[in-house]
């Protein structure tokens, strides 16, 4: 039971190639972290497996355990188990917090079927709990005049309520002081299961001393071009990326 | 010349006659007021007011005049609010149900009784204003014709709780309604009046003028919500007339998702110093409809406040036009004053036009005036449908967000929800047709 990225070519609609051949398996109960320079393909690669339209698969497959999800839509994969915590979270002004992830949820019931709203709303006040968000959020619009922390948090309340088999946080970290850093990470390890994979990307090790990863690969000129454990984290937040410009690594 | 008239009961065929128990001096007026109809020029492409506008539908002799019928049934389908503080029903304005838990001192009479007991209060505040927007031939042909409407006078010191509640249906093939809602309020008095309008049959073409007049007293809060829902074979003129006294706090609302054309022409005169006006509308025009929105805020005194926020949302090949003007005459010194048209634009086809204004002839004022349209970007329904909700929903989704920020501004919570049930009808019909 894995997401499995084979051989992913991907380009951009004037052509150009930003995907070159990413290859990469994350099993249920693994976390991974990708990491790497500016402009390496990172955050295309959330995109590309979340299903974004702007971005031409060219050639190779991304398979859900065993089953190709690249001919799906965006909110196909997304109620398949799909989940991208976006970098840049989009404002819906005026549809609130709660009628927000409420339609998510709503949108995986069979037609017919409704929410039971108690039982709902007590669920999202204990994950609001978790990550230490005032019950304001509910009411307010989605992440209209949030700070950054407060989007993130967010992006995590609703990867909780949605509990997706695959969750990719693309730079989760970015732009978090410590603090909402921490918070941010308990509620990522409180996802952490045996039934469940993550991928995270970030361009900071910091983020991985909180959430810790089973794996670390660097992804740069639009593929993953080293694999290692934990450690490798350690290695590049001291060297940098200076090794990419070396010839040929084994 | 036009085409010769085959119904000879047209409306515009014949003077109306004004019932005999009415008072002289409105058998006076109706009967100028038809001679002002005959002698004013029809609008015509090139004017400055029509800019943009859809001349064509101007054309209303195929309409006339109905008596009520279907009046159980109507009555019936008049849902609204779980408990007004007063309802009335006109069906092709016809008087056909009326309850009321008004406190003591309030007047909330059908028009026609009012013109009788309260004869000349009516007469003070009767369409005191001129109509300047562009329909006065239209306003002229509404006050020959009307027979009846809704006259409310809330005494000094009254506060009604809950709101009035007022549907208007139109029934049968080609009826002309005029409905006409008459607010008067004394010094720091409050009231809200919620005015419905549907047509009986989706496919029966109908023809509504109608006008609503707000005088809002010193001190005085006095809302109104007009919700336009009929169906897409009507043709509306709606006008509002808003005068606001020292101190007092006026606020109109306007839902347009009915009608297959649609002009509003609101008004608002602030004539006392920390008056202020909330101008506010939400339209969701799809398939042919047309919306035409011309706005005036006129500030007469000195230290007033005025502030309009028109949203549309539009679809297919629907079309708006908004133009708006700030006014601000020589006195009106310190005046605070905002105008704000904002168009989402929901396929390639739809046309927004704005024609946002401003004329200042004061000292120290703070206005702005400004008018966007726009689509709804990609990565925003990228966001929702990475979150499971299909491309369909994730438009209404953003486009009834867009709507939302609007009705809250009602501020009262009744009737928000109605007024979103009215919403989220008509985004029911367009996810309709689009699957």
């Amino acid at each position: 039971m894995s997401l499995q990225i084979t051989n992913l070519h991907a380009t951009l609609e004037d052509g150009t190639e930003i995907l070159k051949g990413v290859n990469l398996t994350i099993p249920k109960g693994e976390i991974h972290a990708i990491m790497g320079p500016n402009g390496s393909g990172k955050s295309t690669l959330s995109k590309v497996i979340a299903g974004h339209e702007s971005y031409l698969v060219t050639s190779g497959s991304v398979t859900q355990d065993g089953e190709e999800i690249l001919g799906k839509s965006i909110d196909e994969r997304s109620r398949g188990g799909i989940f991208l915590a976006f970098q840049y979270p989009s404002e819906v002004p005026g549809v609130s917090n709660a009628n927000f992830i409420r339609a998510a949820l709503q949108a995986r019931l069979p037609k017919g079927q409704d929410i039971d709203a108690v039982a709902y709303y007590k669920h999202l006040y204990a994950q609001m709990d978790l990550l230490e968000m005032d019950r304001k959020f509910t009411a307010r619009a989605v992440n209209e005049g949030f700070s950054g922390g407060e989007k993130k948090r967010n992006e995590i309340l609703q990867m909780i309520m949605l509990a997706p088999e695959y969750c990719i946080l693309d730079e989760t970290d970015s732009g978090l002081d410590i603090d909402a850093l921490k918070i941010v990470a308990k509620g990522v390890n409180a996802m952490r299961s045996p039934d469940r994979g993550m991928l995270l990307i970030t361009h900071y090790q910091r983020l991985l001393d909180y959430i810790k990863p089973d794996y670390v690969h660097v992804m740069a000129e639009g593929k993953i071009v080293r694999s290692g454990g934990p450690e490798l984290a350690l290695e590049l937040e001291k060297d940098g990326y200076e090794f990419l410009k070396e010839p040929a690594l084994a | 010349m036009p085409a010769v008239l085959e119904q000879t009961s047209s409306l515009l065929e014949s003077a109306p006659e004004t019932p005999a128990y009415l008072p002289a001096w409105f058998a006076n007026r109706q009967q100028a007021a038809w001679q002002r109809f005959l002698t004013t020029p029809a609008p015509k492409r090139g004017d400055e007011i029509w800019r943009f506008s859809s001349i064509k539908q101007l054309d209303f002799s195929s309409f006339q005049k109905a008596s009520a019928s279907r009046v159980n049934e109507l009555i019936k389908r008049s849902t609204g609010l779980a408990s007004p503080a007063a309802k009335f029903i006109f069906v092709n304005d016809e008087l056909v149900h009326a309850e009321s838990n008004l406190p003591a001192g309030v007047t909330c009479l059908p028009l026609a009784e009012a013109l009788v007991s309260h004869s000349d209060l009516v007469q003070t505040h009767f369409m005191k204003q001129t109509t300047r927007l562009g329909s006065a031939k239209f306003a002229a042909l509404h006050e020959a014709s009307l027979t009846n409407g809704l006259f409310v006078h809330v005494p000094d010191q009254i506060e009604v709780a809950g709101s009035i509640e007022v549907h208007h249906w139109i029934v049968g093939e080609n009826t002309a309604i005029f409905p006409h809602t008459l607010i008067v309020t004394g010094t720091s008095a409050k009231v809200r009046v919620v005015d419905m309008f549907r047509s009986a049959d989706e496919t029966q073409p109908g023809l509504a003028i109608a006008i609503n007049d707000l005088s809002v007293g010193k001190n005085s809060r006095l809302d109104y919500v007009a919700i336009q829902a009929f169906n897409e074979q009507t043709k509306v003129i709606q006008i509002n007339e808003t005068t606001a006294a020292r101190d007092a706090s006026a606020t109109g609302f306007i839902l347009n998702t009915g009608a297959q054309w649609a002009r509003n022409e609101s008004l608002s005169r602030l004539e006392g110093p920390g008056s202020r006006s909330n101008m506010l509308s939400v339209s969701i025009p799809s398939e042919h409809q047309e919306y035409d929105q011309r706005t005036f805020q006129h500030h007469v005194s000195e230290g007033a406040y005025s502030d309009l926020l028109y949203k549309n949302s539009l679809y297919d090949e629907a079309r708006t036009i908004f133009s708006g003007l700030i006014f601000v005459d020589e006195a009106a010194h310190h005046t605070d004053a905002y105008q704000t048209c904002r168009n989402l634009l929901m396929s390639d086809t739809c046309e927004s036009n704005s024609m946002p204004g401003l004329e200042i002839n004061a000292d120290q004022v703070k206005c702005s005036h400004g008018s966007t349209s726009s689509q709804v970007s990609d990565e925003e329904i990228f966001y929702l449908r990475a979150r499971g909700i299909d491309s369909v929903n994730a438009r209404q989704l953003i486009a009834r967000g867009f709507s939302v920020d609007v009705v809250e501004r009602i501020e009262n919570d009744e009737v928000e929800a109605l007024t979103l049930q009215f919403i989220d009808a008509k985004f029911a019909k367009i996810a309709q047709k689009s699957l």
